[in-house]
């Protein structure tokens, strides 16, 4: 019956799909959990080595944050083509359309469950109903949440008219909807520079863009083309302290200048008279649904700690795109979402990762995250990791194995991605080895 | 003789390199900083007449999304933009629009068309 009720024909016509979905099977070798860029790379990169896969996709349609982003500045890397958000994510899309890849929008994971190291049960709630679905392996790949007014320090009322960056883009680049006239543009992500842009495109004031660091979080290029074409005041080592407002609406917001050490400066408050206040303080991984499963979160990314297939403390259980790692590049997501379909691929077909030698990464000198957290040692190893601080003239050293790669300059908002082959690993002695940065003299 | 350094943020792909143009008489000297041909490139552009592509939304009718995402086909002036995003405040296209379609010929007597960059597909009746 259930079978039956699955079928393409039994399903009621429910308003908008641009995309009929469907679940045509009890059991998968994959589910890849997000129908974003890492996870659209994912599942065609999976059904490509033959597994059995499924997509799971929250919103309306298959594409994930990229739909929304119509800026320029996608696929110089994959395509070697600068192409806009929609334009890169939608070769994705196409592609898998034309597969037999099964997916499902509208659809959620309620709850997993780790039955066994070949077996974890999903719940999917989907428009047609609940479904129970075995799968061999997971990729999760649902991407990051972004950080909260709340997260950042600026509680009190909460009038109409504060909104994180990606929601303003949400509103005005898939609905059509302006968020507001004078905006303050708190924290210096790069979503948040970009909308900057696009609210000074589409008519409105931006008042400024507040950021408590000394220096931009964004980009340098969005710096530019976002702030400083169209003259916007970047408040560097400024924050807010409070929000004020008038018949429930954002009328004003209280800014201050700090110190090196966050402390505000008396005396520097200032009023910045605004009717919308977007919160661009960057992105953190999901992680709810690994959390769930015991999966052990890194204090550092945020996200889960995984091996070098990406595969989490739960065996069989693998990450993909934002889900893993914040990243700079769309570019990387899909990397990841490929390599973690070719790990699934190996898991299904040797029934698990085998592990050679433990081994534990370390952040030494200057380094404030990477991923991966731990090694198998049976792989070429892709490592992704950020700078604690601006830094010129250094090497990123591998120091157990001896390995250094000239750094011109490093950044914090600049990922460090940096491929170490299998043969110089295996001449790791110990049980750990230290990811650092150091001076180059 | 008059010389004149300018450092301007490459914005062709997210490294963002700074790239430091040397100008003699307004004449192009030396390109330095730059890591791909694309980059030197912008440079000698932007130093003479900056230019960018204009993302923007016009309105869609009878489509599953009440606006379309759009692009200029190839950059325009960067003292143009804010005039060329005006000018497509007005434009309403209907649905279906499929990526690539042209949106609007010849903007601004510039010569370069508007073309959509997102599908618009037909809203389908209850």
């Amino acid at each position: 019956m259930a079978q039956n009720m699955l079928s393409q024909k039994s399903k009621p016509s429910y308003g908008v799909i641009e995309m009929p979905d469907r679940i045509t099977k009890r059991d998968y070798d994959t589910v890849v959990i997000g129908g974003g860029p890492a996870g659209l790379a994912a599942a065609l990169e999976a059904r490509e080595k033959g597994l059995e896969t499924l997509v799971v996709e929250t919103r309306d349609r298959l594409g994930g944050i990229p739909l929304q982003c119509i800026h320029p500045g996608f696929g110089i890397h994959y395509f070697k083509k600068d192409m806009t958000g929609p334009e890169f994510v939608y070769r994705f899309i196409d592609k898998l359309l034309s597969t037999d890849i099964d997916y499902t929008v509208k659809s959620y994971v309620n709850t997993a469950k780790y039955v066994s190291p070949m077996e974890k049960k999903l719940e999917i709630i989907t428009p047609y109903g609940t479904e129970i679905v075995g799968t061999k392996t997971i990729i999760y790949a649902a991407g990051a949440r972004e950080r909260t007014r709340y997260e950042i320090g600026i509680t009190g009322p909460n009038p109409a008219g504060i909104m994180t960056a990606g929601e303003a883009q949400t509103l005005m680049d898939m609905y059509g909807v302006m968020p507001g006239k004078r905006i303050l543009i708190v924290g210096s992500g790069d979503v948040g520079l970009i909308m900057a842009r696009r609210f000074v495109l589409e008519g409105a004031e931006v008042v400024g863009v507040a950021e408590i660091l000394p220096y931009p979080s964004g980009l340098m290029r969005n710096v530019q083309q976002c702030l400083k074409d169209y003259g916007i005041p970047l408040l560097l080592s400024h924050m807010v302290i409070s929000v004020k407002q008038c018949n429930g609406r954002v009328s004003s917001a209280v800014v201050v200048k700090v110190d090196e050490n966050f402390k505000p400066i008396q005396g520097s408050e200032k009023e910045i008279e605004c009717d919308t206040i977007v919160i661009a303080a960057g992105l953190k991984p999901r992680t709810k649904l690994l959390e769930s499963l015991g999966a052990q979160i890194d204090p550092r990314t945020k996200g889960p700690v995984v091996n070098e297939y990406f595969e989490t403390t739960i065996p069989g259980v693998f990450v993909a795109g934002n889900a893993l790692i914040i990243n700079d590049y769309v570019d990387y997501a899909v990397e990841q979402g490929e390599l973690a379909a070719l790990a699934a691929t190996k898991y299904v077909d040797e029934k698990g990762i085998k592990i050679k030698k433990p081994v534990k990464i370390v952040l030494g000198r200057n380094m404030r995250l990477i991923v991966p957290q731990m090694l198998t040692l049976t792989s070429d190893v892709l490592f992704y990791g950020r700078v604690a601080r601006p830094e010129d003239n250094v090497w990123l050293s591998f120091k157990e194995i001896g390995f250094k790669i000239p750094q011109l300059r490093v950044l914090p908002s600049i990922m460090i991605r940096q491929k170490i082959r299998l043969d110089k690993l295996r001449m790791l002695k110990t049980d750990t080895l230290t990811v650092e940065v150091i001076p180059r003299d | 003789m008059t010389k004149q350094v300018k450092k301007i943020i490459c914005i062709v792909c997210p490294r963002g390199c700074e790239i430091t143009v040397e100008l003699e008489d307004g004449k192009i000297k030396s390109i330095k900083g730059y890591s791909c041909p694309l980059g030197k490139q912008y440079a000698e552009k932007e130093v003479v007449n900056p230019e960018r592509i204009l993302m923007s939304i016009v309105k869609c009718v009878g489509g599953d999304l009440p606006v379309v995402s759009v692009k200029t086909a190839k950059p325009i002036p960067l003292s143009r933009m804010i005039e060329a995003s005006k000018a497509l405040a007005d434009i309403a296209v209907e649905a279906p629009v499929k990526i690539g379609d042209k949106i609007v010929e010849n903007l601004l007597g510039l010569g370069i068309d508007v073309i959509a960059t997102r599908p618009c597909h037909k809203q389908k009746e209850e």
